[in-house]
């Protein structure tokens, strides 16, 4: 299996007035394609800022960051932004639909940024609403959905390009629990499909769904635990 | 491709901005006045020139004016009661003129006298104007029944009178004027036309320009009677008593106007100073004043280009207005959509994607505005014309300089904002609340 994510010696470093604090101190990561990890770690141990790289949304300050093969670490803001719609799927802990578009149109966003023509996309979305279950609410805005359902979209969303990977970071924090294994489920569906998902998260039990789980703290990963099958 | 994602772009801008109705009908409201007063700021300039130069067409752009003016040197002989002052131009002039100038189309002479109009027991001041019979020439006189003054009437000094429509009312009411006798001066003439009224020349000309009320008659006079200038001469004393104070003065004037006519506008001014080169060797003292209609033409244009300056940019200034309010609102926006702004860059925009989002909005906020303006800015002008007795021209010049306007505001005004909104830094704005 192929390497998608092959992170070396890499840090982020803020400054914080006179004081430079080491967000990430000199991480190595691989991530092989087709595995779920999940990421843990209390709050600022560099979960968000991991994320944050792995997303392309952010720059390291040293190391390298190989996404899909392609080194990403040294790329500007527009050559990111073509990386982040290409091959990152984004799921957040509050869904971030964008209120004033319907369900097909949330979706469609990735694509219509890469250029689809709407005909493409709109038939593409349709499938991955249907995918996801929502079918019949094509036309609703996100207002008129349950949290549950709005995390759906959100999936299907993610899923719109084809992505590498599909960063999670707190998929199910804001549902209750029956809507909280609907969307494990879907994540774990996923997974058998072949897709890469790295979820970052505080909850054991989504932890025990992935197959290997990060453990950071102080900006190092403190261990790596691999579930059994 | 290019045209599909233009589409798309608009309907999802119209999307967000329908999402704020409200808001959107608002920001747009200061284009709409904006682009509204532009229109009819300039339509009403438009107008009040139109008519001013329509007041002065009347005159006749190829004419030259000659009229008489009482010397400066008035004080000088005061004193002395008896003595007939002798001035202004003479039928001599009028000869020279007509003989040595070649470029002169028609000379005429033109006498005016104040006096009482009566017809059975009705009467009316009239202004008598002894001419000859081109004086169509050099005047739009609109020949309503009847005929003009004729040379056999000038040849044997006739008695006939052709009146204006202002007499006609005056005088006959509702009886057959032609064939009728007018009484001036307890002689009778005998009414053989009937002419148009020659527009309210001294009423609306006067736009800060008193030449132009001077060129056209003062007076009381209700209308003008017409007679030949031959039979004006000897029915008419060319001695004009004035008594002041107990002292009788007398004043001897030929004739009150000269009218030249030339062939082109380009020989106007050429002409104006060979008159005065002429007139300047036959009058001893400085008793003429020539007038060129053109001239005051020009004037006009020169303040109706002003007066619009004037108009417009005053309702430029509530464009510029309406335009810091639409910055305003779009700054409000990008600031509300921040972490719309984050969510849609983690999809993959690029910071050029969120410019052309942005202003997109604007456009489309400041387009619908400039074409509402423009709908609005079209009827104001209709009503002021209507309850305001004032006339308008809508120019299509206005119309698209106020458009451009509108889109150049929405350009200018929602740059900033959608660069505001590029600048934004992903992480932060997803992360905000």
């Amino acid at each position: 299996m192929a390497t998608v994510v092959d992170i070396k010696n890499l840090s982020k470093i803020y400054q914080l007035g006179s004081v430079e604090v080491a967000a990430l101190d000199d991480i190595d990561l691989a991530i092989e394609e087709g595995e779920y990890i999940a990421i843990m770690g209390p709050s600022g141990s560099g979960k968000s800022t991991l994320l944050n790289l792995l997303g392309c949304l952010d720059r390291p300050t040293s190391g390298e960051y190989c996404l899909g093969g392609k080194d990403v670490s040294k790329l500007d803001d527009d050559e990111l932004s073509l990386i982040r719609g290409m091959h990152i799927g984004f799921i957040f802990q509050s869904y971030n639909l964008i209120g004033q578009l319907n369900v097909i149109e949330n979706i469609e966003l990735p694509m219509y940024y890469q250029g689809f023509s709407e005909h493409e996309s709109s038939a593409a979305a349709k499938k991955l609403a249907t995918m996801v279950g929502l079918g019949d609410r094509i036309k609703h805005r996100p207002m008129e959905l349950s949290g549950g359902q709005q995390q759906r979209v959100a999936i299907a969303r993610a899923l719109a390009n084809d992505p590498v990977v599909i960063l999670a970071d707190e998929p199910t924090g804001n549902l209750d629990s029956s809507s909280g294994a609907d969307i494990l489920n879907i994540l774990d569906g996923l997974h058998q499909k072949g897709k890469t998902l790295i979820v970052v998260t505080h909850d054991d039990n989504i932890a025990a769904h992935a197959q290997r789980v990060i453990h950071l703290l102080d900006g190092k990963i403190e261990k790596e635990i691999y579930n059994k099958a | 491709m290019l045209l599909f994602r233009l589409k798309r772009t608009l309907k999802l801008g119209v999307k967000s901005l329908w999402m704020h109705r409200l808001r959107s009908t608002l920001t747009t409201l200061g284009i709409v006045f904006g682009v509204c007063s532009v229109i009819a700021m300039l339509a009403i300039g438009e107008g009040a020139s139109q008519e001013a130069q329509e007041a002065i067409a009347k005159l006749g752009s190829t004419n030259l004016i000659i009229e008489t003016i009482r010397p400066p040197d008035e004080q000088a002989d005061s004193g002395n009661v008896e003595t007939v002052r002798n001035y202004g131009l003479t039928y001599a002039d009028a000869e020279s003129i007509r003989n040595t100038i070649a470029s002169v189309e028609v000379a005429v002479p033109i006498r005016e006298i104040e006096q009482e109009g009566r017809y059975r027991n009705r009467k009316t001041a009239v202004k008598v104007i002894g001419t000859v019979p081109w004086y169509t020439e050099i005047s739009p006189v609109q020949l309503l029944r009847g005929r003009f003054l004729s040379s056999t009437d000038m040849h044997y000094q006739q008695d006939v009178c052709v009146i204006d429509e202002n007499i006609v009312r005056e005088l006959f009411t509702f009886d057959e004027p032609i064939g009728e006798d007018v009484r001036i001066q307890g002689n009778y003439y005998k009414v053989v036309g009937v002419v148009g009224v020659l527009g309210k020349i001294e009423s609306n000309a006067n736009f800060g320009n008193n030449d132009v009320s001077m060129v056209a008659s003062k007076g009381s006079a209700t209308g003008n009677v017409y007679i030949p200038l031959t039979t004006a001469k000897t029915r008419f004393s060319e001695l004009n008593y004035t008594f002041s104070g107990g002292s009788r003065r007398a004043e001897k004037v030929e004739l009150q106007k000269i009218t030249v006519k030339v062939a082109s506008i380009e020989q106007v001014l050429a002409m104006r100073d060979i008159l005065d080169a002429l007139l300047d060797r036959i009058h001893d003292k400085k008793d003429y004043r020539i007038v060129v209609p053109l001239e005051l033409l020009r004037q006009a244009a020169k303040m109706r280009r002003i007066f619009s300056i004037v108009l417009g940019s005053i309702a430029a200034i509530s464009l510029l207005v309406g335009g810091i309010g639409i910055m305003n609102i779009m700054l409000a926006s990008v600031s509300e959509r921040t972490r719309e702004i984050g969510i849609r860059r983690a999809l993959g925009a690029k910071r050029r994607d969120i410019i052309i989002q942005f202003l997109t909005e604007t456009l489309l906020l400041t387009f619908a505005g400039g074409i509402l303006g423009i709908i609005l800015g079209s009827l104001v002008p209709f009503l002021v014309t209507y309850f305001g007795k004032m006339p308008t021209v809508i120019t299509a010049g206005s119309l698209i300089l106020s458009f451009g306007i509108s889109g150049i505001v929405g350009v200018t005004f929602g740059l900033y904002p959608a660069y505001r909104a590029a600048n934004m830094d992903p992480i932060e704005s997803l992360r905000h609340e």
